[in-house]
């Protein structure tokens, strides 16, 4: 537990001196207050803005900071000075992880304040939040694993974050790309956050983002057993 | 294990035995043997990509060799728990530090993980010589600066081993032999200390044994002095005389006249054995230079 703790307040201090992952955080965030509080246009579904930007945000922030964050201990060798120090990769992981999570639940809350929500609606919207951050993670996780530096992270991460980011509005203009599009966990969080007003989850949606959790999760277990931390 | 072979082992805080290591059809250590006993500064000296780093891999768990057995303080080192680790200083040759984070911050880190007060920070720093960088990011650290930092935090948990990678690499002679200071105090204290280096100046001034390790073998093994004095095939002694003279006598008690008479007459300007560097004794080993 005491690894875990100071793995995770070292991870803090370290990000507020780290403006590329700091902006990853606060980003989309302060967009969605201006945007929601800006553009008002008749007609505009309520909260039309904040679920856009939740699910970009869901789609970006988790699994390029992790990635990177994971990519850079191991280019710096600072992974490696740690695993010989009595850390083992398991609390490593938890506490980069754990950190990632609750800054970008953060992030999430202020959206959910941003919008315009009931108390019910703004725990599910934190709720659908937390399980896209999560799978978002478990991707990131996966390829920071991979990767044996920065560059290589980013050059895997960010494609890959431009497709589930971006998947959800281009599948609003595309019905073709809609059909793919439904597969993709932050296509589910988006449909879950737009329909939060029926105060029910799909079914389908809650077992297309565990089914992406799941497949994630196995993508980071091989990872790990391929490359290690090291 | 009984009790008594048990005990041994732990008095040699290394050993190696027949260790050896490929990667695919790269054999990097071949049937490499060595025990360091605890207390002792011990020296693997070699080139780059001898297979240095690969055996501190080797000896601290991080990788598992194909065949023989390492032991760490009396464990193998496949089993090594968190107690062993516990126990291990390890200073990289990369450093291995936070790069936005500050001296301070570098070590407060290490202070909570190796469940030490923070008090001990500050005389550490002191002693190392960055106490007055201490608010000061890693990033911006010199070359000496930075290894100073990664010796001070191989330093926080009182390690019992300290497994240095290269520590004076690249760094000027002031700061060399600071830490060779550093060195020789956590010896006095207890401390065994194994380091790689390509500086065989390094290995003689600190190390009670050194081996020399050319492609994965090791090619020697003893006290800097004994390894000197076995490829000493000329055994002369070499005098050079006030007016300029260089005499060349047998080192033997045949000479001792010769040289009492030169010593009376106050006619020596410098006396020097033909015993090689171990430079030199790797060269003739191998056909390569160290560095």
């Amino acid at each position: 537990m005491n690894h875990f703790i100071a793995i995770f307040k070292k991870q803090m201090k370290d990000t507020l001196k780290n403006k590329t992952v700091l902006i990853q955080f606060v980003m989309f965030p302060i967009l969605t207050v201006i945007m929601n509080n800006a553009i008002k246009i008749e007609g505009m579904p309520k909260n039309f803005f904040v679920s856009m930007f939740a699910a970009m945000y869901v789609g970006m922030a988790p699994l390029t900071s992790i990635s990177a964050i994971i990519a850079e201990e191991k280019e710096q060798n600072t992974l490696r000075v740690l695993l010989m120090s009595n850390v083992k990769p398991h609390e490593y992981l938890l506490g980069v992880g754990s950190y990632i999570w609750i800054a970008c639940m953060l992030g999430a809350s202020v959206m959910c304040a941003a919008g315009s929500y009931t108390l019910q609606e703004s725990l599910a919207f934190l709720g659908i939040m937390a399980a896209g951050i999560l799978t978002s993670l478990l991707l990131g996780a996966a390829i920071g694993t991979r990767s044996k530096n920065q560059m290589m992270a980013a050059s895997v991460s960010v494609p890959v974050m431009m497709v589930f980011s971006f998947l959800p509005m281009l599948a609003m203009f595309n019905t073709g790309i809609a059909k793919l599009a439904r597969f993709a966990y932050s296509q589910q969080v988006v449909l879950m956050l737009e329909q939060i007003d029926a105060r029910s989850l799909k079914p389908d949606s809650v077992f297309i983002v565990g089914a992406n959790i799941l497949l994630f999760m196995m993508l980071f277990v091989l990872s790990y057993k391929k490359c290690g931390l090291d | 294990m009984n009790m008594e072979t048990k005990n041994l082992k732990i008095k040699c805080a290394v050993a190696a035995q027949e260790l050896s290591l490929s990667f695919g059809a790269n054999q990097v250590l071949n049937k490499v043997s060595f025990e360091i006993p605890s207390g002792e500064i011990f020296g693997l000296l070699g080139p780059s990509g001898a297979g240095k780093t690969t055996l501190i891999k080797l000896l601290t768990g991080q990788l598992k060799p194909d065949e023989g057995q390492a032991t760490l303080l009396g464990r193998d080192t496949r089993e090594l728990r968190a107690a062993e680790h516990g126990q291990i200083g390890m200073m990289i040759d990369a450093f291995g530090l936070y790069d936005r984070l500050s001296v301070m911050s570098n070590l407060a880190f290490y202070a909570d993980i190796y469940h030490v007060s923070r008090n001990k920070i500050t005389g550490i720093l002191k002693s190392i010589g960055l106490y007055e960088a201490r608010n000061t990011a890693a990033a911006k650290l010199s070359k000496g600066m930075k290894s100073r930092l990664s010796l001070a935090r191989a330093l926080m948990n009182d390690a019992k081993i300290l497994f240095l990678d290269e520590p004076t690499s690249g760094l000027d002679p002031v700061t060399t032999r600071e830490i060779h200071g550093i060195l020789k105090a956590q010896k006095e204290q207890g401390a065994t200390i194994f380091l790689t280096t390509h500086n065989m100046y390094e290995a003689e001034a600190l190390c009670d044994h050194v081996a020399l390790l050319s492609r994965g073998h090791i090619l020697e093994y003893g006290t800097p002095a004994d390894v000197r004095r076995k490829y000493n095939h000329l055994n002369r002694l070499q005098i050079t005389l006030k007016d300029g003279q260089k005499v060349s006598l047998e080192n033997s008690s045949a000479s001792a006249l010769q040289v009492k008479e030169y010593l009376e007459q106050e006619a020596i300007e410098a006396i020097h054995s033909t015993e090689p560097t171990l430079e030199t004794v790797f060269i003739e080993l191998t056909g390569e230079k160290l560095e």
